[in-house]
């Protein structure tokens, strides 16, 4: 947890030499706990308040990373615990879980199409971040495995096991990797972090209980192992929210290290991953790899991590869809990028030519934006004008979204040589809207 | 090691509010629903007593809709055609509340009259003894027409009538008071117009403990990220002692996820979006769970797959030992 100025003045010399280029001392603490200024400007305070001080400025929640070959997947260093009140950071992984267990043709075609898997998202590019291999049996099958994941794909690899042993045998053939290793407990913690050390892997502990992670976790940090990854297992939905709940308010809230770091979870099911994505997973292992439940958790994930101080925004302007000649017809909405993509996806696959005005409501959908006066019929007929518009168009003939049909008397009023259409609510009835209706 | 778990000590609690009414408080329904009562945020079971579950409603229509996705229709079938029939299977599909959702026009494309609504209404009655929550069409003079007939009709049910909205809650609300109803109160995603609509509410001097509010949400990739937010911000506010905000909320992430392109339609989509049912059963349950755990106390679906798929994960959040 950040000290606040006056902490941070209790650390300081007192002496208010001005050497730091600071009237006073307290004026140098009160910036530097608005990370306005760096400690390093003063000569004269002492190694123990400088090691306090690095300690207070670390994050409260670890910043872990796994890669491969370029790729890297990154959890923790989050801040808030809820996202409105800042935004969450970085976007928990999604990994696909293999079983060395089975045979090796079918790993090879499950990661190779996994691995290409692509879902494209408001002109976004969703991809899976990597994927787990399950160690069941010996340590030679287990190796063929990993080695058959790794011949398919170049992302971040997560080994899961009990046997340090046979993890051995699937990190050797990981060199030059940071992968992560799942799982330490308490029987085995010793000898796993003594081998994550050596591959430079990060380490997941495994607890079912608050208390005994936080020794373990103490314990491997006691053996030099400081990239940790922790492993709360709930055994329903209730207990893994609550236990992901306070391990989040104990770092953020008592900047408790101990649990200063991100989670890993292996949900059973949609659910369960879909609250890992809410409430705090810094990685998630899914059970298989399906896209029909791929696509909407990238785009949960998508849509929870959106910084919420900024809308995703298309800039506004007049777009051509299908290549569209003057006399087609000319719909407008608003520049919020998942209305947009909406409207030009529906129009762009019914492969009809069409104008696509978009106006700028500040990035909101078309009701918010009704609702909070940012899409009305002065800021369409500005649009209209400030587009050029009718210079591209025969026919001024102009269809607005359904759902504010209120506006077009007010349009006609703004736009007194133009005809008011009124288009359908939804997006995905636009195609036949313009078949049938222009 | 002995941790210290931080406990969030509440000033504030949401008001509990029952649907529906038992032949002994003056309605007719065989149980009622009770929601709300949170003195933390949902489940932390640790903090206080989770009161109530989120109760999960299934939305029929009066008349066979048009619009929905084949999906939906593949699953009720004839039902559809038939409101009482539709209500009967929508509780043995394991809904809790039965939602009917009026429709604007009649068949041949005149607009819906007060006796058909009514009827409707009654048939949902008589067919199940759960509670029920109607909408109107969503046209401000026809909600009107229509609710107040229903309401008259169906005095002393403790139905829940819909939507109320700032431009047009007054008849609704007044029709509500004198007939014993609860009203749905519904915002566009933001915390002070929810507020503000609740306080005109009450200054019509309609109690509080007979309103839900209904913050609105998008579905899954369609803005769900705001509706979660608001939704959050609501239950904090609620729990700091904002008595304007200390109300359950309902909300409909099943009309809004089934009205999306991923759900709706089954061809010429792109081969990452997969499997259509399963996806769009996902995409509805999604929706839903993630509305839950950021406070939802009433959720309305549409598809009896995710009813039982959100009942069995409601089970889950419910059962843990405090």
């Amino acid at each position: 947890m950040p000290l606040s100025g006056i902490q941070i003045y209790k650390l300081l010399p007192q002496t208010n030499c001005k050497e730091c280029g600071y009237p006073t001392c307290l004026a140098f603490a009160m910036k530097l706990a608005a990370k306005q200024a760096e400690l390093s400007s003063c000569p004269h305070v002492s190694e123990e308040s400088k090691t306090q001080l690095a300690e207070s400025a670390a994050p409260p929640i670890r910043l872990i990373s796994i890669k491969s070959d370029g790729n890297e997947v990154k959890a923790g260093n989050e801040v808030v615990l809820f996202r409105h009140e800042k935004t969450f950071y970085n976007k928990p992984g999604l990994f696909v879980t293999l079983r060395d267990s089975s045979p090796l043709d079918e790993i090879k075609s499950t990661v190779h199409t996994a691995d290409a898997y692509v879902a494209n998202y408001v002109g976004i590019n969703l991809t899976l971040d990597g994927f787990a291999v399950q160690a069941t049996s010996s340590g030679d099958a287990f190796q063929a495995a990993v080695k058959a994941v790794r011949e398919n794909t170049k992302r971040p690899l997560i080994l899961v096991g009990d046997d340090p042993a046979v993890l051995a045998h699937g990190l050797a053939v990981l060199s030059g990797e940071n992968p992560l290793v799942v799982g330490a407990q308490s029987s085995n913690w010793e000898a796993m972090a003594d081998l994550a050390k050596g591959h430079k892997a990060s380490l997941a502990i495994k607890a079912s209980s608050l208390e005994e992670m936080a020794s373990l976790t103490e314990k491997v940090k006691g053996k030099g192992l400081e990239d940790i990854v922790v492993y709360p297992v709930g055994k329903t939905l209730g207990e893994s929210l609550i236990l992901n709940t306070q391990i989040r308010r104990l770092a953020l809230k008592k900047n408790f290290r101990p649990l200063g770091y991100p989670s890993i979870s292996f949900p059973n099911g949609a659910e369960g991953a879909a609250q890992a994505i809410g409430k705090y997973s810094g990685f998630i292992v899914l059970d298989s790899f399906a896209p029909e439940l791929v696509y909407p958790l990238l785009v949960l994930r998508q849509n929870i991590y959106t910084d919420p101080q900024k809308p995703i925004q298309v800039q506004p302007g007049l777009y051509e869809i299908n290549n569209p000649k003057p006399e087609d017809p000319l719909l407008v909405t608003t520049n919020f990028s998942i209305t947009y993509f909406s409207v030009a996806n529906e129009v762009e696959g019914s492969g009809l030519p069409a104008w696509l005005l978009v106006a700028d409501a500040e990035g909101m959908s078309v009701l918010t934006a009704w609702a909070a006066g940012k899409f009305d019929a002065e800021r369409i007929a500005k649009a209209v004008k400030g587009f050029n518009v009718a210079d591209k168009l025969s026919k001024k003939r102009i269809v607005i979204p359904g759902a504010v049909a209120v506006l077009s008397g007010e349009l006609e009023a703004e736009l007194p040589d133009w005809e008011i259409r009124v288009g359908p609510r939804e997006a995905v009835d636009i195609p036949s809207f313009i078949k049938l209706a222009l | 090691m002995p941790i210290e778990i931080p406990v969030e000590k509440w000033p504030g609690q949401v008001r509990e509010i029952t649907l529906g009414a038992t032949p002994a408080e003056g309605g007719t329904r065989a149980r009622t629903v009770t929601v709300g009562g949170e003195k933390a945020m949902p489940f932390m079971h640790f903090e206080a007593p989770v009161l109530h579950r989120p109760a999960v409603a299934v939305e029929i229509k009066d008349r066979k809709p048009e619009d929905w996705s084949p999906l939906l229709a593949q699953t009720w079938g004839e039902a559809m055609s038939d409101p009482a029939a539709w209500a009967k299977a929508a509780e043995a599909a394991g809904a809790e509340i039965i939602v009917l959702a009026l429709t604007a026009t009649g068949k041949d494309g005149s607009p819906t009259k007060p006796q058909t609504a009514v009827e409707a209404t009654q048939a949902v009655l008589k067919a199940t003894g759960l509670p029920v929550i109607v909408f109107g069409p969503g046209q401000a003079e026809l909600d009107n027409v229509l609710l107040v007939a229903v309401a008259e009709a169906t005095k002393g049910e403790r139905l829940a009538l819909g939507i109320c909205e700032d431009k047009n809650y007054r008849t609704i609300v007044a029709t509500a008071m004198a007939n014993d109803h609860l009203v749905t109160a519904r915002t566009p995603m933001d915390v002070n117009l929810a507020k503000q609509l609740n306080i005109l509410i009450s200054d019509m001097g309609f109690p509080l403990s007979r309103v839900l509010m209904d913050p609105t949400t998008g579905a899954l990739g369609y803005g769900i990220e705001y509706g979660y937010s608001a939704m959050e911000r609501l239950r904090l506010a609620a729990l700091q002692g904002d008595s304007m905000t200390q109300l359950p909320m309902i909300v409909t992430p099943g009309f809004e996820a089934w009205k999306t392109k991923e759900s709706k339609v089954g061809e010429g989509v792109p081969e990452s979006w997969g499997d259509w049912l399963n996806r769009a059963i996902n995409w509805e349950v999604l929706t839903a769970m993630t509305l839950i755990e950021s406070g939802a106390d009433i959720v309305v679906l549409r598809h009896p797959v995710s009813v039982q798929r959100v009942r069995i994960a409601i089970d889950e959040l419910m059962s843990v030992q405090a």
